[in-house]
């Protein structure tokens, strides 16, 4: 049988820690990363809610557990996760509809997802955490 | 230009859209329901549950959920696509993220059926 394949002897760098990924690269393993995080907090989330609305008394006890240090901590970062994933997301349907995929646009875009969802997490969660 | 040869139905646009068309969902649902949080008089139990308990907003709210729980699937299957490599691993995750979420769905059903 002939020789059908020629390895390839361009040089890979699949090594996490030599990649240096540009900017948007490392806004979108964000999106994954409060993917991840948001869909492993899910069951959390759905039991803060069912305890915030089933009754006067379980208002009581959710009110007591996301006042406490720590779950102000872990609830900052998920008000953080979703608000990332979220712009990341309204960016990725922008680069869907070829809107802003030019390479200066899509560097300032995914900026501006770094920054509003930190910036917008701060607000929301003085607002609502303290 | 990469050459592919495409084979069989689809080739993951299906998946594709749904993530997208979910997403949307989700953002007009967040729109929602910051309007609606932003425009309760203080906040207290009886005003939250009352946000929650009309029909426009019961009937969102599970639409949100069913969503969400969808986009979840494709997400956290294309996740341990690129990392799970051992066939038999991955299809053991993927039935228990397909069983914890179908659980998850049902009970905001429950959150929501109580008000």
């Amino acid at each position: 049988m002939p020789e059908t394949t020629i390895a390839k002897t361009r040089p890979k760098y699949l090594d996490l820690i030599q990649i240096r990924l540009p900017l948007a690269g490392f806004v979108s393993i964000l999106h994954r990363v409060s993917g991840a995080l948001l869909f492993l907090f899910l069951p959390v989330l759905l039991w803060l809610l069912g305890s915030s609305l089933a009754s006067a008394e379980s208002f009581e006890r959710f009110r007591d557990v996301v006042s406490h240090p720590l779950s102000k901590l872990v609830l900052l970062g998920l008000i953080w996760a979703y608000l990332h994933h979220l712009c990341c997301g309204i960016r990725c349907l922008l680069l869907d509809m070829h809107m802003g995929v030019e390479k200066n646009a899509s560097r300032r875009s995914a900026v501006a997802v770094l920054v509003v969802s930190i910036a917008a997490t701060l607000i929301l969660g003085g607002k609502l955490l303290w | 230009m990469v050459k592919r040869i495409v084979v069989g139905a689809h080739y993951g646009f299906r998946d594709w859209l749904a993530q997208r068309i979910t997403a949307v969902v989700m953002i007009l649902y967040t729109v929602v329901f910051a309007v609606g949080t932003a425009s309760l008089e203080r906040p207290g139990f009886e005003e939250w549950r009352a946000l929650f308990a009309s029909g426009f907003m019961r009937f969102a709210t599970f639409l949100f959920f069913v969503a969400l729980v969808y986009h979840a699937w494709i997400g956290v299957r294309d996740i341990f696509m690129d990392y799970i490599k051992p066939t038999g691993v991955r299809l053991a995750l993927h039935v228990v993220v397909i069983a914890v979420l179908v659980g998850y769905l049902g009970w905001a059903a429950l959150i929501l059926g109580r008000l």
